[in-house]
């Protein structure tokens, strides 16, 4: 097992080697690989780098969410939204159009509107100092849909201004307007996943339920709790560089637990660099397909992968 | 004799409604201990009080003459282990994986399992005659199959205490009897205490040494399965008709059902 992983995990960095080379070369203008050093070329070059980074970032930073609450509520459909992030940082910058905020502080709204949604499902869904899966997942839904509905009744007060300006930012965007931002996004990502893989051996317990969890020696209720805390701070933190994603956070892990089973310490690694490669390679086409209009992010991911998954699915044993 | 496990006027429950009441018993060193009762008499609460998933509303449990709620979390794991009656396979870790998560305890955040840890987990898998089953997923085993290889997570745990929640509730007569012979083998050669919910009086009749028989969240009788088994006591309990015989293989007490409709 050890030699199939080390094996995957070099495929997997070959992907993304090459991944990242297309994504140098393509866009709106192609550029051939030698020519990528050139000095006339550097603004484009950076520009891409850091676009892909950002591409790397928001891929294993979703699908390592997805994956960590997947196994904490042992429920296939959890996604790194569940929580009312989304709605919650869509209303958080609607709000902050509409009050004529300053386009600095949109990312600032957006991730507080977030963070105050995650409070809210996280305490509608505790019972007795526990938290139970079930008010979880439905706080969340219901938080999302109520959130939701606000956003579309002060569009529609305040005109399509604020719907158009935040358009890009519901079906996601790659595109850097702040790299400042994009870096200090990173480190809370980044050492949100080193966390969550420093969880990986509690993930499998709890993955089997709770109660085999805590007779492993785990303390589950606090697991639960920092799980929950990472994988808020890590969407809320990409919301605000990139917008909401979709897709990448459900659909990842899935295809990647068809690939390497559900041991977390193999799993998320894997996960990591197939998200990127995912990520970077949707990012290509958005730019690529219609230039120079960009196709939304979101819109991509859902298009390659749903099919995607359906053929791993027909053609794996299992989920 | 050497208690291992001491239950001190226990009582305790869910949302303030004590499902277990009063209830006292020792837990002596090389037990066979069945509990046997009817639906919602307590058992598996009882259990959850002695395992740590519940905290009693009053009374106390020693392990080793020591509060169990004084023990660090991962050392208490290491001296018990808990077979449940099925364990959900919404994901498919392979036997060899789970039997590796028995070592759980005994592993710090981070570390990966060392040579000795799969060494372990291979004996537990061949103790329960599953090492052939290694690389199946356990999503893609049968009932019989699955619950060997959680008795041999739990054996991974190397207890010296091993609770289980009606093993053989979903299994077929032939596999009951393999499951209930391999426990019966590691109390007498390794020495390992056993504690085992029951529905069938005749398995805890065939092989504990004593009997705890729960009603209404209290114990109703305590002792070797002679003076457990009777009629008087189970038809009190149960609330059925029941006529009490011997086997005729090793005069152990056999429960034979009634039934009410002529």
């Amino acid at each position: 097992m050890n030699k199939h992983f080390k094996k995957r995990i070099l495929a997997l960095l070959l992907l993304l080697l090459a991944a990242v080379i297309f994504g140098l070369i393509k866009g709106a203008v192609n550029i051939p690989l030698a020519d990528l050093w050139l000095k006339e070329n550097q603004a484009i070059f950076n520009m891409r780098l850091l676009r892909i980074f950002t591409a790397v970032l928001a891929g294993s930073g979703l699908a390592v969410s997805g994956i960590a609450l997947q196994a904490i509520l042992r429920n296939p459909l959890a996604e790194p939204y569940l929580l009312g992030t989304s709605s919650g940082a869509g209303l958080g910058a609607v709000l902050a159009v509409i009050l004529g905020v300053s386009r600095i502080y949109l990312p600032l709204t957006a991730f507080l509107g977030a963070v105050a949604s995650i409070i809210l499902v996280y305490n509608l869904a505790r019972e007795e100092g526990r938290i139970s899966d079930k008010s979880l997942i439905l706080a969340g839904v219901i938080v999302s849909i109520a959130l939701s509905a606000v956003i579309v009744f002060l569009v529609s007060l305040f005109g399509d201004q604020a719907l158009h300006e935040m358009a890009w930012w519901l079906w996601g965007s790659l595109q850097v307007y702040d790299w400042r931002l994009i870096l200090l996004v990173s480190l809370p990502v980044i050492s949100g996943i080193a966390a969550i893989y420093v969880f990986s051996q509690d993930l499998n317990a709890i993955s089997l339920g709770e109660e085999e969890a805590a007779h492993l020696g785990i303390d589950t209720q606090n697991v639960k709790r920092i799980i929950i805390l990472i994988t808020a701070l890590i969407t809320a933190g990409l919301i605000c560089i990139c917008g909401i994603i979709g897709f990448v956070g459900l659909i990842v892990p899935h295809m990647m637990r068809l690939v390497v089973g559900p041991n977390h310490k193999l799993l998320i690694p894997t996960t990591c660099l197939a998200a990127s490669v995912f990520m970077v390679i949707c990012d290509i086409f958005s730019r690529t397909l219609f230039p120079p209009i960009e196709i939304p992010i979101g819109v991509i991911t859902a298009v390659i992968g749903a099919p995607v998954f359906i053929i791993l699915l027909k053609k794996g044993r299992r989920i | 004799m050497n208690v291992l496990l001491k239950i001190e006027n226990v009582s305790g429950g869910y949302h303030q409604k004590n499902v277990v009441n009063d209830v006292s018993l020792d837990i002596n060193q090389g037990d066979f201990l069945g509990i046997i009762g009817p639906n919602g008499s307590g058992k598996t609460t009882l259990l959850r009080l002695a395992t740590r998933v519940l905290i009693p509303v009053q009374g106390r449990i020693y392990f080793r003459e020591e509060n169990i709620f004084k023990i660090q979390l991962k050392e208490f794991c290491r001296n018990t282990a808990f077979v449940s009656q099925d364990v959900a396979a919404n994901f498919s870790f392979t036997a060899l994986e789970m039997a590796l998560m028995g070592r759980i305890p005994y592993l710090k955040r981070l570390e990966f399992e060392s040579r000795k840890d799969f060494e372990i987990a291979e004996k537990a898998l061949s103790q329960t005659d599953s090492l052939g089953l290694k690389e199946k997923r356990i999503d893609e085993m049968s009932a019989g199959e699955r619950q060997r290889v959680i008795i041999a997570r739990a054996l991974a745990q190397e207890p010296v205490l091993l609770f289980l929640d009606e093993p053989t509730a979903h299994l077929d007569i032939g596999h009951q009897i393999q499951i209930m012979d391999l426990l019966k083998k590691l109390n007498r050669d390794k020495k390992l205490t056993i504690v085992i919910i029951l529905h069938d009086l005749n398995l805890a009749g065939e092989y504990c040494n004593r009997i705890c028989l729960l009603d209404k969240g209290r114990i109703f009788k305590e002792g070797p399965p002679d003076d457990v088994l009777t009629y008087q006591n189970i038809e009190a309990v149960y609330n059925t008709i029941v006529v009490v015989s011997k086997n005729p293989i090793n005069s152990k007490p056999y429960v034979l059902l009634v039934s009410k409709e002529k």
